[in-house]
């Protein structure tokens, strides 16, 4: 009985529509006011991925060595 | 002549104070040139995504000739830390993305776009190859 309430005040079709397009104009404005991410100006390095995270610990490493100059 | 020389006391003595600069000397190396510090603070330079310093303003004589002489040094160590199988501007971007990184707030970075972004308590805008 009590879930047949609870359906009883489900919104209708029509209601859910309306709150979907709704939370999809809302998305997009979001979106427009915060873009994630700057234009990209790639830098001219052709580096792979997997350099990147190999390259990554030695880094690390070599900025706590010389740390007077990084 | 050739004088046979005895580990006397006094040389040991020399030898231990030999050592001893060696152990103290990179201890100093570790620390930032207060004017680099400074430089740094007052967002004067700031870390570029290459891995080496840029001015954010135009700069004095002296933080020119502070920056130029760091970046020199930086590129000594790019250079003789790039591991086998990458290059000297690979491990100097991967460095400079770890770089970036630890700006602290207040710090001037470039971002992918080339603006000059103030570090704030937020993470910092970098290249999307960055780890």
């Amino acid at each position: 009985m009590k879930s047949r309430t609870k359906e009883a005040r489900r919104p209708g079709i029509g209601d859910r529509c309306m709150i979907m397009a709704g939370a999809a104009m809302l998305g997009g404005c979001v979106q427009i006011a915060t873009p994630d991410k700057p234009i990209e100006i790639n830098l001219n390095i052709n580096i792979k991925q997997e350099i990147v995270y190999k390259l990554d610990g030695d880094a690390k490493k070599l900025i706590e060595q010389n740390s007077g100059i990084f | 002549m050739v004088k046979q020389w005895k580990p006397a006391g006094w040389a040991m003595a020399a030898i231990a104070a030999t050592a001893a600069v060696g152990l103290i000397v990179p201890s100093a190396m570790a620390q930032r040139d207060p004017a680099y510090e400074a430089a740094r603070s007052a967002g004067q330079i700031g870390e570029e995504p290459t891995g080496y310093l840029g001015f954010v303003s135009t700069p004095t004589p002296a933080v020119r000739q502070l920056v130029t002489d760091i970046n020199i040094k930086r590129k000594a160590a790019y250079t003789s830390g790039a591991p086998q199988g990458s290059t000297v501007e690979q491990f100097a971007f991967v460095t400079g993305c770890n770089l970036i990184a630890k700006t602290k707030p207040g710090e001037k970075y470039k971002a992918p776009d080339g603006r000059w972004l103030t570090r704030d308590a937020s993470p910092p805008v970098r290249d999307t190859r960055c780890p």
